[in-house]
């Protein structure tokens, strides 16, 4: 199948379609030509420019929002195993 | 052909451990075993199986790392390990799906990131597909979205999700690890890998929105009507 071209100057993106491609858009995921086309967008809807930075702040901000630490009682275990196991 | 993923600090463990230096293990163990417990969740039904499940994996690991080859980083190879044993704990329970079903079985479904009702319909004359009710704003302190009572109600998100979105979310904004540890280590495609991380990030900020109630319904009957009233004036014309 031939690439076609992209046509750069066709109408605005719905903003319901807008929503679905930011994390695309932050992962660096989009091809250019659409990013170009989603980036025309922002630039005059205040509703997906606030919607892509609340993502952003999510995506930037979560480390460690919960925290899984193992039991220390098993890692001390596994330590005292580990020296059993390799000095037999 | 050099190994796509950059290894970081793990490989430098490999010979101690084969040494038998234990606070290389130890080390390690500290390292990985909260990650571990997260993706182990994915396949067992309780924290205390997964913190099992992460113990076992150890347990192999101090057994083979003799055997380690190197083909793949140690972090990859530790995880296939355990994602191994999760399911082979998960099948004694009740499931065994490889992540890669689990992802496909969440992706294949549509999923809406924002409520549809909250967007014009496709046919809407003059806006169609564009907000009717917009993104709600937040407060965000000066310390980030996690100083405050946020924190709650974003770990009370992350809770609920589905398992893979849940686990791909931890992974990456949570743990830290890069899209490409995560596809390396789950074996999912980069593509889903985004899909699952986009409905989870959405699925948060759904959250966090209904926490702070207040959202803003734009008057489109208004905007229409006066554009309407324009158009009729041109007519009459």
């Amino acid at each position: 199948m031939a690439d076609e071209p992209r046509d750069t100057h066709s109408e605005d993106l719905a903003c319901v379609a807008v929503v679905e491609l930011v994390t695309d858009y932050l992962e660096g995921a989009l091809p250019a030509a659409d990013a170009r086309r989603l980036e025309r967008h922002l630039a005059t809807c205040p509703g997906c420019a606030d919607y892509l930075e609340q993502l952003r702040a999510i995506a930037g901000s979560l480390k460690g929002v919960t925290d899984e630490s193992f039991p220390a009682e098993m890692r001390d275990a596994l330590i005292a195993d580990f020296r059993d196991f390799r000095n037999r | 052909m050099p190994r796509s993923i950059t290894h970081g600090q793990d490989e430098g463990l490999v010979a101690a451990l084969c040494r038998g230096d234990a606070d290389a293990f130890a080390t390690l163990v500290d390292r990985h075993s909260p990650a571990m417990i997260r993706v182990a969740m994915a396949y067992v039904p309780t924290r205390a199986a997964a913190e099992e499940t992460v113990q076992e994996t150890w347990i192999a690991v101090m057994r083979g790392i003799d055997g380690f080859e190197g083909r793949a980083s140690l972090k990859t190879w530790i995880f296939r390990i355990l994602t191994n044993l999760a399911m082979r704990s998960g099948a004694r329970e009740r499931r065994s799906m490889p992540f890669s079903a689990l992802a496909a079985a969440e992706t294949t479904t549509s999923e809406s990131s924002v409520d549809p009702d909250r967007f014009l319909p496709a046919r809407h004359e003059h806006f169609p597909g564009h907000w009717v009710i917009m993104p709600a704003r937040w407060p965000t302190p000066e310390e980030g979205l996690l100083a405050g009572e946020t924190r709650e109600v974003i770990a009370a998100a992350i809770a609920e999700l589905p398992p893979a979105q849940r686990t791909v979310i931890a992974l990456r904004d949570v743990e830290g690890w890069s899209a490409e540890e995560v596809c390396e280590a789950l074996e999912i495609s980069a593509g889903n890998q985004r899909i699952l991380l986009h409905r989870a990030r959405s699925r948060v900020r759904n959250a966090i929105e209904s926490y702070y109630g207040a959202v803003e319904e734009i008057d489109y009957e208004a905007i229409t009507a006066e554009l309407m009233g324009e158009k009729k004036e041109e007519e009459s014309e």
